[in-house]
């Protein structure tokens, strides 16, 4: 593919060749509508182009460019993308330059959030029909122009691979042949889409346009920008939550060789430096008293005790079904509660932005999730309109929700007020770790009672911070973090008497955030967790349990019994190896998963296979749809296994990969995904596989010792020597 | 102090510091910004580059421990025909999502090869464990090393 750098003096300039929040969650919850679906034509738009919309550009040599709505950060969406508005459009595939949009919730908003924000694996399904009725209107406006220039009815004109025919005449007229025309034509008010059967692009498992110049060093990153005259620059933050700084001796770190400058703000210190190296060196070399402030003392032994207390207390009732307290009261009763840990991102890009401040404007390069976000928080910060704050985006190496804040955006800009010329701020990993937007704790408690092997009162309560209450304020409505309880409220089992409530708890200090998976990470585990749990209890199979329950999800249940099937579910298995299994009806695909793992003497965990299967609906580019699955559930494994950020005296305990350990290929199991056809509309598919891993490890740990894991991540002195 | 570097079979001359990681001449200097910083401390492998068609962390190589051996990096490796036959798998078996780590994955997986034209899974995990993918992507990685092994077209 060829991405096309936005016009800036970055040695990127050149053009490079070859080269989701809830399921139910956010779909259900609609800000304001805006303009994205418009013909509002983009900005530079020149004559003889032709632009439709914000998403096409057709040039008279027949160039077509596609500007990208949601960023890329490995989930394949350029690609998908580019598939959907060139299935409708029938542009030439193979020739499609992709541009990452610029800054502009008008344009390019979300149409779920209404705000210019990748995430909660909605892109493709929030898209779906935008994009499509784009493609096709600017076809519909290419073929006006050729059926007039014949002087044929358009309805006698086909079109593909970037061309009008009129086959009865045997004419043919490329689109940059009739780029000019095509623009003075009146784009349709309704045109008709592509029957699914005549899908040429979707649906194919299509080479994705990013990948080459990322296998060859070519591809640009945020971090990669390089502006002439740059400095660079490595902060530290305090490291306990809220503290200040104090006082700075930079006597020694001046004098090393590429030191530039020392820049204290309250919060935190910048070194500034001719590379990262002496920025570092620098930065090591100061001597900084930190203000600690009042949170000096807190540790994870607080937090949690904190949030137990707080899920004591009746919350805000989110869902309620039936009669709860004549459901609790029939049949046999069984109660747990489960708690996740505080998560770390860890984006193998570490957080960065490059940062060139004028007296009058400001340009930032880095890679977001959140674009306008970044422009208005940089304006705010910079003392600049927001439109003197230009974003270049960029390539994301991983996002998982870290990049959907703009916090080292605003922290450039702040450390480029005191400093001459361009700067490249770039955080160590230890900064990065230390000072992310965490993934809450969570504690969830359950009330269940069974009669005749079946649920008939179901209690849930989730206790945790409430993201969206800072993140998006107008969608924290009642009390009610909708994505909190999300996978919870929607939970996919037949059960009369239903209750959901939802405690906010925020924890002191430690700000949290949105990460891979979001709501339903917490909530599939709890739930499938105790589903298991049950299941013992009525003397069930874990899988028999859940198929007698599915009644109203037959989507699930295919879903379920061909995992079952291709697992090797109910065969035998050696001592201490255990398989488990685990559905979820999130982000709008329905998945089932089988993870077989042993635990051996010492309770350490192997993972020995994982086969999931899925239903996506249409799933756009089906190898992307895999990938997207291998991935997540090694992302959702590996926090299973290792993933925990823990507090002591105000700070983070944890601070590179050594300590906040990552899944490596040597423990990475086989992996195999059945993708189920379907013609239902797209579901989302990045955080599918993250939320489906664990409950599933968990139970196949259930399976295998007979222990009932009640927290992530796993404990291995509660399953060393143990045996089912 | 002046330094003289093969890099991808050029001379590249620059001033740096004897202690400076050769990443950061790479990135900062140079402005070759294929090889991608990670963790800083060897633990992660995005900055894998090959000193003599070796893989080395070049966030903990000092610039000066190089002197007269050859530096591959990412922008390089393709000029080497076990270095083109793995670029070719990965895209081939579509390996890359996010693609930061995958410079660093490349960079091991052609050392691999070249020392090991028919790795068994246990030398793969040998050779590879040192490289974190935060995407996942490692059983394709495993699936492209294979297929680069044994001549296999996709």
């Amino acid at each position: 593919m060829i991405i096309m750098e936005k016009k800036s003096d970055t040695v990127s300039r050149r053009t490079l060749l070859a080269g989701g929040l809830a399921g139910g969650f956010l779909l259900a919850f609609h800000l304001p509508a805006h303009a994205a679906n418009e013909p509002v034509q983009p900005p530079d738009v020149t004559e003889g182009k032709f632009a439709p919309n914000a998403f096409i550009r057709i040039d008279e040599a027949g160039q077509t460019t596609l500007v990208m709505p949601q960023v890329e950060m490995g989930q394949g969406v350029y690609t998908a993308v580019a598939m959907i508005l060139a299935e409708e459009l029938d542009a030439n595939f193979a020739q499609v330059m992709l541009e990452h949009a610029p800054p502009n919730d008008k344009l390019y908003g979300n149409p779920v959030f209404g705000l210019q924000v990748t995430g909660n694996s909605n892109s493709i399904r929030a898209w779906w029909e935008h994009l499509r009725n784009a493609g096709a209107v600017a076809r519909a406006m290419l073929v006006q122009a050729a059926a007039q220039q014949w002087q044929v009815d358009p309805p006698s004109c086909t079109t593909a691979n970037g061309e009008v025919i009129h086959k009865e005449s045997g004419r043919k007229l490329a689109y940059g042949a009739l780029a000019a025309s095509a623009s003075g034509q009146t784009p349709p008010k309704d045109v008709a889409l592509k029957d699914p059967k005549d899908f040429v692009l979707i649906g194919q498992p299509l080479k994705r346009l990013d990948t080459p110049d990322k296998a060859n060093g070519k591809a640009v990153y945020g971090i990669d920008a390089i502006l002439p005259d740059m400095k660079f620059a490595t902060v530290a933050a305090c490291p306990v939550f809220g503290g200040k700084v104090g006082k700075v001796d930079d006597s020694a770190a001046r004098k090393i060789p590429g030191v530039r400058k020392i820049v204290v703000l309250d919060d935190m210190v910048a070194v500034v430096g001719d590379h990262m190296w002496a920025a570092k060196k620098g930065l090591g070399a100061l001597v900084i008293d930190w203000d600690e402030g009042p949170n000096a003392r807190l540790s994870s032994k607080d937090i949690w005790q904190d949030l137990r207390a707080a899920s004591e207390k009746d919350g805000v009732v989110a869902k309620s079904e039936g009669d709860i307290a004549k459901g609790l009261a029939t049949g046999e009763r069984l109660d747990a509660s489960y708690e996740l840990p505080f998560l770390a991102h860890a984006p193998m890009e570490p957080i960065n932005a490059t940062v060139r401040l004028k007296s009058d404007s400001c340009e930032i390069w880095t890679g977001t999730q959140v674009l306008t976000r970044v422009q208005s928080e940089a304006a705010k910060a910079a003392g600049l309109p927001v439109e003197k704050v230009t974003v270049n985006n960029h390539l994301l190496g991983g996002g998982f929700g870290r990049k959907l804040e703009p916090d080292m955006a605003v922290a450039a800009v702040r450390i480029a007020k005191q400093v001459d010329g361009p700067v490249k701020v770039v955080w160590t990993r230890e900064e990065d770790i230390q000072h992310d937007v965490y993934r809450p704790v969570y504690r969830d408690t359950i009330a269940a009672t069974l009669s005749d092997g079946k649920i008939v009162g179901w209690k849930y309560k989730v206790a945790g911070s409430a993201i969206l209450a800072r993140w998006l304020p107008p969608a924290f409505q009642k009390g009610i973090d909708i994505d909190a309880v999300d996978s919870a409220v929607d939970m996919p089992y037949d059960i009369p008497n239903f209750h959901v409530e939802y405690v906010r708890a925020e924890p002191p200090a430690v700000p949290t955030g949105f990460w891979r998976g979001v709501g339903p990470n917490n909530n599939v585990f709890a739930i499938e967790s105790f589903m298991d749990e049950l299941a013992r209890k009525a003397g069930k199979d874990p899988v028999e349990f859940r198929r007698g329950m599915l009644g109203k999800n037959p989507r699930l249940l295919a879903a379920l019994n061909l995992v079952a099937e291709k697992s090797g579910w109910g065969q035998p298995l050696a001592a201490r190896v255990g398989r488990g299994v685990s559905i979820q009806p999130s982000f709008g695909s329905f998945i089932a998963t089988v993870v077989e793992a042993e635990v051996d003497e010492q309770g350490e965990v192997h993972l020995h296979h994982v086969t999931s299967a899925v239903d996506t609906g249409i799933a756009v580019n089906p190898d992307t749809i895999m990938a997207q699955l291998e991935g997540g559930l090694i992302f959702g494994l590996t926090a299973a296994l290792y993933g925990e950020i823990t507090i002591d005296k105000g700070r983070v305990q944890q601070s590179n990969f050594h300590d906040y350990r990552m899944l490596r290929i040597d423990q990475t199991p086989k992996i195999e995904v059945h993708v189920i056809k379907s013609g239902e509309a797209p579901g989302g598919i990045g955080e599918t596989g993250v939320t489906a891993g664990p409950p599933a490890l968990r139970n196949a740990i259930y399976a295998a010792t007979g222990v009932a894991l009640r927290r992530l991540p796993i404990d291995r002195s509660l399953i060393a020597g143990k045996k089912a | 102090m002046a330094t003289t570097l093969t890099i991808n079979g050029e001379q590249r001359s620059f001033d740096a510091p004897a202690d400076m990681p050769l990443l950061w001449v790479l990135r900062d200097i140079l402005g070759m910004t294929g090889t991608k910083f990670g963790c800083g401390i060897a633990q992660c492998g995005a900055c894998t580059v090959h000193i003599d068609g070796k893989p080395v962390r070049s966030c903990v190589l000092p610039v000066g421990a190089v002197r007269d051996r050859a530096v591959t990096t990412i922008e390089g490796v393709g000029s080497t025909p076990t270095g083109a036959k793995i670029q070719k798998a990965w895209l081939d078996l579509e390996v890359i999502q996010c693609g930061y780590c995958q410079s660093g994955q490349i960079m091991s997986a052609t050392a691999l090869l070249a020392a090991t034209p028919h790795p068994d899974d246990s030398d793969i995990d040998a050779a590879m464990a040192g490289n974190i993918c935060r995407c996942g992507t490692y059983v394709r990685i495993r699936a492209a090393i294979k297929q680069a092994a044994s001549g296999r077209q996709a």
